[in-house]
């Protein structure tokens, strides 16, 4: 069987930053594999080592530039077989990708490589949207299951069985039918850190680049009703009374205000 | 413009953000004297209909289809009631489920969707406000389109109180019989040996403790305070504490007198679980962190200096880590 990760390349803010534009100045970003796709890729790959018969191949695509393939490997060196990436000068001149490009993107390598099962991350740390495995799913026909938390795989009757990670501590347990995307919640693995020899391996292992006319897209997946207008420091809306001074002085600030609330008996 | 609100509930339980959503439905409806219609799909519909009737619903409209959350039947009925009414806008809660279904809604539909909204101002289309890396900035999203769907973020806006009077009725949904999805249960995860909703003071880790070797020094904060020890998901998902131990939208919602958060930063799903406590104390180096949105009194240093000089205020002998 083959599992297709979706993998994204996310833009992570330094503490102290600057916006320029539309978007948090270059100089104040650094990038790395988004954390709910480092759960994605680990998932795969555990299904992978799990199968006896060495018989489940684990692609991976992004929608990212060249810089994306530090990202790419890294998946790679955690036990990824091969991977996709997509880029085109059209998505690079594009204020950003809404989710019907992401979708459409996505799609296209998905309906090339035609998965057993999609692995995505619940969203990305970035811009949070939380929807493009699912809008996915549908766009491809198949069944889907959004932020799963565990999950077993009955390949033989194509069937996963997954918990589904509601809000206040409560799980839907969910039978879902393959072919489905699932979007994988941070926990439900520990992802592992690559290792030396795979990230030797990973150098190795083939990353097909493609661009929009090799998938039978246009430049027109970038068209969007959407437009970002504005993007600013939210105002704190804080008014915190923020004790100064050495570790000890803060401490015994902290401490002082403890005894006169009683938290703590003088 | 007309706006149509799906309604969430689970378990029995109309979901507080249903009646959230009819405050924001109606202020987009208000933006050109449209309706606001509301649609609630499975489980008593009729007793859920009633709590849906508050004041600026025009109708209520019920399906009848199943006991709990089935995102088939969902896409379904949503998809064709919205084919029915043609609404502007389409309001769902940015909740788990609703982010299981609204993003196959709008791909159907061919809707521009815009999820996790905070807030927003309709004109022609909508600009709406959003969060991005992290809570660290916003951005504001002009939607030109004479149909979208957006989803409100939980607890954003009020629930609508005064009861209404909105006209009630059935919609005869025809939803797909074979389910290739089948939800067989429920478990409540994150019991064991302590409860942390029932704690008075709380010391709650996140993040900025770094290492699972770094956490004795949190449990012997807690220890010498008397306070019970509490998370943040990353410690949790980590395994370096047990479920039972998390506070946030995923885990416990907890309202102590005193909340100390330790290198927590205070993502909006943390804020959700803790933003009850009486007071919040913050220790956290990142002076822009939102956890300062929400504190009462801060510390902005280094966890590893400030904690061992407080746990030696009480007398206490810190760890070393």
């Amino acid at each position: 069987m083959k599992v297709l990760v979706t993998v994204k390349e996310v833009a992570e803010v330094d503490d102290e930053f600057r916006i320029s534009g539309l978007d948090i100045d270059e100089g104040s970003l650094e990038y790395d594999l988004n954390e709910w796709d480092d759960y994605a890729v680990e998932e795969a790959v555990q299904l992978s080592e799990a199968d006896e018969t060495d018989d489940v191949e684990v692609v991976t695509v992004t929608v990212g530039p060249e810089r994306a393939e530090e990202t790419v490997r890294m998946a790679l060196a955690k036990g990824a077989d091969r991977a996709v990436r997509v880029w085109d000068d059209a998505l690079a001149e594009t204020q950003f990708l809404d989710l019907d490009a992401k979708a459409e993107l996505l799609a296209a390598i998905a309906e090339e490589e035609e998965p057993d099962l999609v692995l995505s991350g619940v969203q990305a740390a970035d811009d949070t949207n939380g929807a493009t495995g699912v809008a996915l799913a549908e766009r491809l026909g198949v069944e889907w299951a959004a932020v799963v938390n565990a999950m077993e795989l009955d390949a033989d009757a194509g069937v996963a069985s997954v918990r589904r990670e509601l809000e206040g501590g409560v799980e839907e347990l969910t039978d879902v039918e393959l072919p489905a995307v699932l979007t994988i919640q941070t926990g439900i693995n520990e992802p592992r850190y690559a290792s030396l020899r795979g990230i030797r391996q990973a150098q190795r292992k083939p990353l097909e680049v493609y661009d929009l006319d090799d998938v039978g897209l246009d430049e027109s997946v970038v068209d969007s009703p959407v437009e970002r207008t504005d993007m600013y420091e939210p105002e704190s809306e804080g008014n915190a009374t923020v004790w100064e001074g050495s570790p000890e002085d803060t401490a015994e600030s902290l401490a002082e205000f403890l005894r006169d609330e009683g938290v703590v008996d003088a | 413009m007309s706006v149509l609100a799906v309604a969430e509930h689970r378990r029995g339980d109309l979901r507080d953000v249903s009646l959230e959503l009819i405050t924001a439905g109606r202020r987009l409806a208000d933006a050109t004297g449209g309706d606001l219609d509301v649609v609630v799909v499975g489980g008593d519909v009729d007793a859920f209909a009633d709590r849906l009737d508050r004041e600026g619903v025009d109708t209520v409209y019920t399906v009848d289809e199943g006991e709990e959350f089935n995102h088939e039947v969902y896409a379904d009925a949503v998809e064709q009631l919205h084919a029915e009414l043609e609404p502007t806008a389409l309001v769902a809660p940015n909740s788990v489920n609703g982010l299981d279904y609204v993003p196959a809604v709008a791909e159907r539909l061919d809707v521009p969707l815009i999820t996790d909204v905070i807030d927003f101002e309709a004109g022609d289309g909508i600009e709406v406000t959003r969060e991005q890396y992290g809570g660290k900035v916003e951005t504001a999203y002009d939607v030109d389109a004479d149909q979208y769907a957006v989803t409100i973020r939980p607890a954003e806006y009020p629930k609508a109180e005064a009861s209404g009077d909105a006209t009630v009725e059935a919609f005869d949904a025809d939803v797909a019989d074979d389910l290739g999805t089948t939800v067989n249960g429920f478990e409540e995860v994150g019991g064991g040996d302590v409860d942390i909703t029932e704690a008075d003071v709380l010391v709650s880790v996140g993040r900025g403790i770094e290492e699972e070797d770094n956490i004795p020094l949190i449990e012997e904060l807690a220890d010498t305070l008397g306070a019970t020890l509490s998370s943040s998901r990353p410690i949790v998902d980590n395994g370096w504490l047990p479920k039972n131990r998390q506070v946030g939208q995923s885990g416990k919602v907890v309202t102590p007198d005193v909340y100390i958060a330790v290198g927590i930063s205070g993502a909006v799903q943390h804020v959700a679980g803790m933003k009850g406590a009486d007071t919040i104390v913050a220790i956290n180096s990142d002076p822009s962190a939102p956890i300062y949105d929400i504190a009462d009194y801060g510390i902005v240093d280094d966890l590893f200096e400030v904690v061992p000089e407080l746990i030696e205020a009480f007398g206490g002998e810190a760890p070393d880590v």
